[in-house]
């Protein structure tokens, strides 16, 4: 029989569009490259549940607190499913959360914002989770099996979130003046920051050409960011407030919106640390985590008595 | 990293409704058995998808090599008898 080079065999299973399973062969580098971006993911989910969670106790109704605990639970439990996701490429929880800490995994540069009012609130739903259903709907056919079902199933929930945040939008702008003031100043701040949220440009994003040829990604950045933005401008239009961007304008030829210069310095400068958030994210994060360490340690002594126990009967 | 502390991971099998059969939904890490099968349910049932949940410590589960398929399979491969196609049915025959 004739031995045929693995990595063309695994490019051909690529190009049928058959998924890769976790015990399938793989170059290094998907690998890597898989680690890398579900766990910044999974990372993502998690750290994003601190912009909102600042809100639970001030949130202005009974049906508006129950709906952001119920976001931010499946925020949580998105977390897991990636993170269960990521762990069949051979790399541990504790690793990856290890990782988090050190600075050496990332997690999406939008949650190093600050949620400055109820508004904020809104326009993390509707923005924040709108360019992340863009991107997630587009990875439901990301080439690796388990990173797949995950993302079918978190695509599933996340509808929820962006309606409750247009929901709060769309009543804040039609209240008072003051209220619609603060729902367009919430628009203002949100905007921006959400379409760096799909990444660096087609030419400068690093690891975009590898991901495209192994199938992680399907669509590319610039791609994700005008479908987002195509989406969203007439929902913006449809509840009276304005995009703040005065470059924005439809392209009758390209039938897709124009629209003005992202700054890619605050892009870069948030990425590396230097967000309002950064430092509250991270140290909340790891307090947390050291908190919790007497608990799990507790939980697992006792489920070793409790089988010590059973074994003489 | 001090891996003696990190929780025993459990696979999750989820059926929706009974009559159906379980079907993987991810795992969960946990100290014992009944934390698995409730960090199961808040993880993987949040909106009704189950209807009864199954845990296994993912170390007890024995997977079929995919490099090894061919071999593995080929047995089956050529008993093209077992399908019902195979058969030349009388013409006119009804309900077989």
């Amino acid at each position: 029989m004739e031995k045929k080079n693995p990595e063309d065999s695994f490019q051909v299973k690529i190009d049928a569009e058959e998924k890769i399973e976790p015990k399938d062969w793989m170059p290094d580098e998907y690998r890597r490259n898989l680690i890398r971006q579900i766990s910044q993911h999974a990372h993502s989910e998690v750290i994003g549940m601190q912009p909102e969670g600042n809100w639970i106790t001030r949130a202005p109704s009974l049906r508006a607190k129950a709906v952001l605990l119920a976001k931010i639970q499946d925020e949580g439990g998105h977390g897991l499913y990636l993170y269960s996701a990521c762990e069949t490429l051979g790399i541990s929880r504790d690793e990856l959360i290890e990782q988090l800490h050190s600075g050496k995994a990332k997690y999406s540069s939008i949650f190093n914002y600050p949620t400055l009012t109820w508004a904020d609130i809104g326009a993390v739903g509707w923005l924040v989770d709108g360019a992340a259903i863009v991107n997630q709907v587009s990875l439901q056919r990301t080439s690796y099996g388990p990173y797949s079902r995950a993302m079918i199933r978190i695509c599933k929930e996340e509808s929820f979130h962006q309606r409750q945040g247009y929901e709060i939008m769309a009543n804040m702008a039609k209240g008072t003046l003051e209220q619609k003031q603060m729902a367009q100043d919430a628009l203002n701040r949100w905007w921006w920051p959400s379409l760096m949220m799909f990444g660096p440009h087609d030419t400068e994003s690093a690891h975009s050409a590898k991901s495209m040829k192994w199938k992680i990604k399907r669509e590319s950045n610039d791609e994700l960011r005008q479908r987002f933005i195509d989406k969203t401008v007439q929902q913006a239009e449809v509840i009276g407030l304005s995009i703040p961007d005065p470059d924005l304008q439809w392209n009758e030829q390209r039938k897709h919106y124009d629209f003005g210069k992202i700054n890619w310095e605050e892009f870069t400068n948030v990425l590396n640390g230097n967000g309002p958030c950064n430092k509250q994210r991270m140290a909340n994060h790891i307090q947390a985590h050291q908190n919790g360490a007497w608990v799990r340690e507790a939980a697992m002594a006792y489920a070793e008595k409790q089988k010590n126990k059973k074994v003489p009967a | 990293m001090n891996k003696e502390k990190q929780w025993p991971l459990w696979e999750v099998f989820i059926q929706s409704k009974t009559g159906l059969p379980y079907k993987h939904a991810g795992s969960v890490h946990a100290p014992d058995a009944e934390m698995a099968l409730q960090n199961a349910r808040d993880t993987y049932t949040r909106r009704g998808e189950g209807n009864s949940i199954w845990v296994v410590p993912s170390d007890a589960i024995i997977a079929s090599n995919p490099a090894d398929a061919e071999s593995f399979y080929e047995p089956g491969n050529d008993k093209i008898y077992r399908h019902p196609t195979f058969y030349v049915m009388p013409e006119g025959a009804k309900h077989i």
